[in-house]
């Protein structure tokens, strides 16, 4: 009856939704999909899109962990509140946010003003793509680490201590490989989300093709054009590179699973 | 029992979801019109509207109620495509009106005919807008290519006001170069090499050129480059109007097979007429649009508006929207040309 009940709900909710952009974009045809697939504007927008979310991935995990672990770990005046900061990005409109960072790193914002001496542009670059996937994409690391983290006992690494082990070694033999399939879901979950964002990347990205257009935009051009079977066939095929990406993680985390025995 | 409290559950919300879509209009009797509409229309018809409910209410004694959608002209279109009941829409471009017609048939096709002006009220152009004292000394469409000017214009393919754009500087190279389509092509090639920022909008636009003191020329339409220095100052903008723009004609047309559905075909056709009445042409003046009936309109509120030499999306140029829209913005058409990468 559950059983019966979750399918039948996962159906509704996601499986025919997807369908029918597959079906959509079957309209095409394989000549007209495969047209779509390798022009090299599609494949350039998919690069820029793909790229800037595993990099903001990237440095979600390193600094989502380091907030993770500071949230945990350390009593400070004010813990609860960045406790609920971290939620924020969350909750605010991902175009507010996008308005706010490029007010923030234009040339003539109060960061961008300070780089711009520097040579360093923020805005209407792929690195202003960046920052607002590493904006949008943090609480997905923090929040799946954190609960996992809280589990650790400090005992475990005052254990480490004991048997010899620098900290060093207690981070990466010992705590780090706990911690592994928590850090692998965030990844997946930020990294998953940046892909598929439009709203704070369109502000701040600059949108020159071949240079800072990501696929979602692609997408809404196609849409420009009532071009409704091209835009279907470029989301299918980000879906298609994101489900694979996915699934590797989930490999990933069975094999580690087993291997260390951790997890859930 | 617990299955049978869910199905009460589930009967109980059904009952609901079917008693809440029941035509609304039976419990108002006043009329509601939905008008759909593009983006820097939002002033204009704030006013337009309360405008023709106090006389809609004076010879009818009925109140209408007028919402207003505005958005992007091509996603405004789509939304009315895809079901949005809209009772009339007033878009940036003719092609998008064209587009709901071929797609579902909710307008008539001879819909450019019922309204005077080719179903276009007001008209507007495109003007520069320049940072104070014009710098840059930015006078006409060749100047935009000098060394170290940058553009700032929306994505001809996301924004209605950027084909216009994309439309008028065209058009000047033409007469430039006398019809030859590659020098043609190559000034526009240049053109855009200068712009650092395609945003979607051309409110996108104006906020980067404006807010984030990005480039040296915007081009933008005329009302809303005067609308631009009503919000950031007029000592901080001025406005160039060159010797030769385009002619935009945003179009209006009643959705008929909505219309008839809701019943509120008379109120939407006297709305849409009253765009032609004195009133609607001094409010369209008013909001810097440049009114087709002029003789309707003071002489004062047209002085913001000087003569310059317009051409029209229907000149042997670009041979309509039918033609020009899949020629230039259409999937490989000339905009995507200029982008192709050099290799």
């Amino acid at each position: 009856m559950t059983l019966g009940f979750t399918l039948a709900y996962l159906a509704l909710i996601v499986l025919i939704p997807l369908a029918g952009l597959v079906w959509r974009s079957a309209a095409l045809g394989w000549g007209g999909f495969f047209s779509v697939a390798i022009d090299p504007r599609t494949i350039n927008a998919l690069k820029i899109s793909f790229g800037t979310s595993l990099v903001a991935a990237l440095v979600n995990v390193v600094f989502g962990v380091i907030v993770a672990w500071v949230l945990v770990r350390y009593r400070f005046p004010g813990r609860r509140i960045i406790d609920a900061i971290v939620d924020l990005p969350f909750a605010l409109p991902t175009a507010v946010a996008g308005i706010a960072l490029t007010a923030l790193y234009a040339k003539n914002g109060w960061i961008g003003k300070w780089l711009e001496p520097l040579g360093i542009k923020v805005a209407f670059t792929p690195l202003g793509i960046i920052i607002a996937l590493i904006f949008i994409g943090l609480p997905f690391v923090v929040r799946t680490v954190q609960p996992v983290m809280e589990e650790i006992r400090k005992e475990v690494e005052e254990a480490a201590a004991t048997l010899g082990a620098t900290r060093f070694q207690t981070i990466t033999r010992v705590l780090l490989p706990g911690l592994q399939p928590a850090i692998l879901t965030g990844f997946a979950l930020a990294f998953a989300r940046a892909v598929g964002e439009y709203g704070s990347v369109i502000f701040i990205a600059g949108n020159l093709p071949y240079v800072s257009e990501i696929a979602p935009l692609l997408i809404v051009i196609r849409l420009e054009e009532f071009d409704y079977a091209g835009a279907t066939a470029i989301a299918t095929i980000m879906l298609s590179i994101s489900f694979l990406m996915l699934l590797v993680i989930n490999l990933i985390q069975a094999w580690s699973r087993r291997r260390y025995g951790y997890g859930t | 029992m617990k299955n049978y409290r869910l199905s009460i559950a589930f009967a109980t919300a059904l009952l609901m979801a079917t008693v809440a879509s029941q035509p609304m209009s039976a419990a108002f009797a006043d009329t509601t019109l939905l008008n759909v509409s593009y983006d820097p229309t939002r002033e204009l018809y704030k006013d337009f509207n309360a405008a023709f409910a106090a006389k809609w209410k004076a010879d009818t004694g009925e109140t209408v109620t007028i919402q207003t959608s505005h958005g992007g002209s091509g996603k405004q279109a789509r939304a009315v495509i895809d079901g949005l009941d809209a009772d009339v829409v007033t878009l940036a471009l003719e092609s998008d009106i064209s587009a709901i017609v071929g797609a579902t048939k909710k307008i008539n096709p001879d819909w450019r005919t019922k309204y005077p002006h080719n179903s276009a009220p007001y008209t507007s152009t495109i003007v520069f807008l320049v940072r104070k004292g014009n710098p840059k000394g930015i006078k006409d469409w060749g100047d935009l290519i000098k060394d170290g000017v940058e553009v700032i214009t929306p994505n001809p393919k996301t924004s209605g006001g950027a084909r216009w754009n994309y439309l008028a500087a065209w058009a000047w190279a033409n007469g430039q170069f006398g019809g030859d389509e590659a020098k043609i092509k190559e000034y526009i090639a240049t053109l855009f090499q200068h712009v650092p920022v395609l945003d979607t909008g051309a409110r996108g636009s104006t906020t980067t050129f404006a807010q984030r003191e990005l480039g040296d020329v915007l081009l933008a339409w005329e009302n809303e480059a005067y609308l631009s220095l009503d919000e950031f100052g007029a000592d901080k903008f001025d406005i160039v109007v060159p010797p030769q723009s385009i002619l935009a004609e945003p179009p209006v047309a009643i959705v008929d097979a909505n219309v008839d559905a809701k019943g509120t075909r008379k109120a939407a056709e006297a709305y849409l007429q009253y765009l032609y009445s004195e009133e609607g042409q001094t409010l369209a003046a008013k909001h810097f649009y440049r009114p087709s009936e002029p003789k309707l309109v003071s002489a004062d509120l047209l002085k913001k508006l000087p003569e310059l030499k317009l051409v029209t999306i229907d000149d042997p140029i670009f041979g309509g929207w039918a033609k020009a829209q899949p020629y230039h913005f259409g999937d490989g058409g000339t905009f995507d040309q200029i982008y192709k990468p050099k290799q």
